[in-house]
């Protein structure tokens, strides 16, 4: 499987993003295009990023979990994280994100746990 | 502390400015660190940091258009230096450029938080730039903490004074 790209899966009313060992602005540029439509076809109420196969990213993880979290909170839905290491972890607590996205121990939690943060 | 003579070594890279470079700069960067021993975590904050800055190049300074990326890094003693710098377009307003959450790309998919994360793991930015003439970012970063750098002097022995380590607490 190509490392550097992202996979998306669906599970029931959420939508999985499996995201590449690195996430930056080179492995990111796909996604908006992607999801953008993935979500105009499908009806999307919680959208799930899954870091479980991560070891790097920079700002521009921040960049598109921001812009996400927008476009979700846009139509009411909510974001939500599982699979996050020490590393990934420290970079979402500067980028701030922990404020818009809810992060979970597993991916059940994640794609069925209550709405909201 | 300072006593282990600060050899200087140093390296230089030039590379195309496209984002598929971007893991290539900050993982020669950390291969090049890695001769003084960082920790993982120290070696991650540089390999951030880098990639911040060179995203900064292919995205602001070169708009997406070819260009040359210029990559200078240098060790002396403890202190590791890295020099990020393009041809392209220059910061008008370094101080505006350098505001957590500020951007100037469109696309909506950028945090503006590249300059905060380099500021956040290194300990040391500074960003020189001139409309039409392009972006130098130096950054710095001491590598070992006080606890190991002293642990690793008192087994190495290094101090000059030729009577080997002492150990303190």
């Amino acid at each position: 499987m190509d490392q550097g790209t992202f996979t998306y899966e669906a599970a029931g009313q959420a939508l999985i993003i499996h995201l590449p060992r690195e996430v930056d602005h080179h492995n990111c540029l796909t996604l908006k295009y992607e999801t953008d439509l993935l979500l105009a076809e499908n009806y999307i109420r919680r959208m799930v990023f899954d870091f479980s196969g991560t070891e790097f990213m920079d700002s521009s993880g921040i960049g598109i979990l921001l812009n996400r979290y927008k476009q979700m909170a846009g139509s009411g839905g909510s974001v939500s994280i599982y699979g996050a290491g020490t590393r990934i972890r420290r970079i979402l607590q500067i980028g701030g994100v922990y404020r818009l996205v809810r992060q979970c121990e597993t991916r059940e939690e994640a794609v069925y746990g209550k709405q909201g943060r | 502390m300072e006593n282990r003579g600060a050899e200087k070594t140093w390296m230089r890279l030039q590379i195309e400015s496209r984002s598929s470079n971007e893991e290539f700069a900050r993982v020669t960067a950390a291969v090049f660190l890695s001769r003084m021993n960082p920790t993982v975590e120290e070696m991650e904050d540089v390999k951030t940091a880098v990639s911040e800055a060179v995203t900064n190049c292919v995205i602001h300074g070169y708009r997406e258009r070819p260009g040359i990326i210029y990559i200078e890094a240098e060790i002396e003693g403890r202190e590791f230096t890295v020099r990020v710098r393009d041809e392209g377009a220059g910061i008008a307003d370094v101080r505006k450029a350098m505001e957590p959450m500020y951007t100037s790309d469109p696309t909506g998919e950028r945090s503006g938080m590249g300059f905060s994360f380099m500021e956040a793991f290194m300990d040391e930015v500074k960003v020189e730039s001139e409309p039409g003439r392009g972006t130098l970012v130096t950054m710095k970063k001491r590598i070992g903490g006080t606890a190991r750098e002293a642990a690793q002097e008192r087994k190495a022995g290094t101090g000059n004074e030729g009577i080997g380590g002492i150990a303190y607490g």
